[in-house]
């Protein structure tokens, strides 16, 4: 019964993608969009969070990415990069979505 | 209308520096009444929501936290409240407002509302939703 | 699927309204139903037809108008909200007596109660929240 979480907030202003992290289960997927891509940078201060929720798998929405100037390069290692077509199915490939507001 | 759903309302926001907490609380007694199987969520910022000794006086807006305690009136009578964010913000379960219910199945005795669980039970129980409304 | 949208941020000083109609618009391109889309707390501003938005920005107003258009969606307002930040259509216009004209409801949308957020979840197979 794998969940959908969905944090829009950038990890270095909120906690939302922390406890997002802190509350998914193996099996779990989370998008990070708007300024939640932040997150999704490697080499910062959040990302070994990140990188160390092995059992989770981590989405990126390309059209934030690219409105905010980062290239894919710049990504942690394992994250998949979607654009709002994907947004959908990763809602609808999912049991529920919870948005961490 | 089949079987219910089972509806969360996830709470991470303190009351009266922004709306979210009192509209969210707006959503929950509405619901209240389309029979469906309700849960709360207090985690984060969100244990403040139901902290004792709210007085909003000085401020001039409605003091929304007895409409908490009178939850139980309207069915919904599981609260699920973090231990990990009340340790984080200093907080014991004696900070908090005894929040009851009567259980009609039981001879009407007073039972608490107030569910205290570990993050990882609290991860269970959000796993186990239809529905998670956030505001 | 049967996807019900959950908007709770105005147009513009949040990217909520703008990501909840990017996702509502490629939900309907992918022949996804959206069941309902429901606009509270300051998400209600987005339901306002007397924005005018510079000519080289989005409309968010009359984007989410055209798309309720195109695909016969229901867009609804929460009243409670709606009225506690000025978004009124005729009849609640009439019954605050704030005179002809008053009503400022967009093309598309409706003014209705919070039973219809609790009915969007009940009736769609996933509800996706907009927020900030």
């Amino acid at each position: 019964m794998p969940t959908l979480h969905m944090v829009n907030k950038s990890p270095f202003e909120r906690n939302a993608l922390q406890s997002c992290l802190a509350h998914a289960l193996d099996g779990d997927g989370v998008l990070l969009f708007e300024d939640g891509v932040y997150g999704a940078i490697k080499g910062s201060s959040v990302s070994g969070d990140v990188e160390g929720k092995g059992g989770v798998k981590i989405y990126v929405l390309g059209a934030d990415l690219g409105a905010r100037g980062i290239e894919s390069g710049r990504l942690i290692e394992g994250i998949t990069v979607v654009d709002y077509p994907g947004f959908v199915d990763l809602v609808t490939s999912h049991d529920r979505s919870q948005s961490w507001l | 209308m089949s079987e219910a759903k089972k509806f969360l309302y996830v709470n991470r926001r303190a009351p009266y520096g922004t709306i979210y907490a009192l509209e969210s609380l707006e959503v929950v007694l509405i619901g209240a009444a389309f029979d469906q199987d309700v849960s709360l969520a207090f985690i984060d910022d969100g244990v403040f929501q139901i902290a004792k000794g709210q007085d909003t006086k000085s401020l001039g807006v409605k003091n929304f936290s007895p409409t908490y305690r009178a939850l139980g009136d309207y069915g919904v009578t599981k609260l699920y409240v973090e231990k990990e964010s009340l340790a984080e913000r200093g907080l014991t379960e004696d900070d908090l407002m005894p929040i009851i219910y009567e259980d009609e199945n039981d001879n009407f005795a007073e039972k608490p509302s107030l569910i205290f669980v570990d993050r990882a039970e609290m991860a269970k129980m959000m796993s186990e939703q239809d529905i998670v409304l956030s505001f | 699927m049967k996807l019900s949208i959950l908007v709770n941020e105005g147009p513009y000083t949040h990217q909520a309204a703008d990501s909840a109609y990017q996702f509502t618009k490629a939900a309907l391109e992918k022949g996804n139903e959206i069941f309902r889309v429901f606009f509270y707390n300051d998400g209600v501003n987005n339901g306002t037809r007397l924005t005018v938005p510079p000519q080289d920005d989005r409309n968010i107003q009359k984007n989410w108008s055209e798309l309720a258009e195109q695909y016969k969606l229901d867009l609804v307002v929460c009243i409670a909200a709606a009225q506690r930040r000025g978004i009124l259509d005729e009849g609640e216009a009439k019954r605050h007596g704030k005179g002809e004209g008053a009503a400022n409801i967009a093309p598309g949308f409706r003014i209705s109660g919070l039973g219809q957020l609790i009915e969007a979840g009940i009736e769609a197979d996933r509800l996706v929240v907009f927020g900030d």
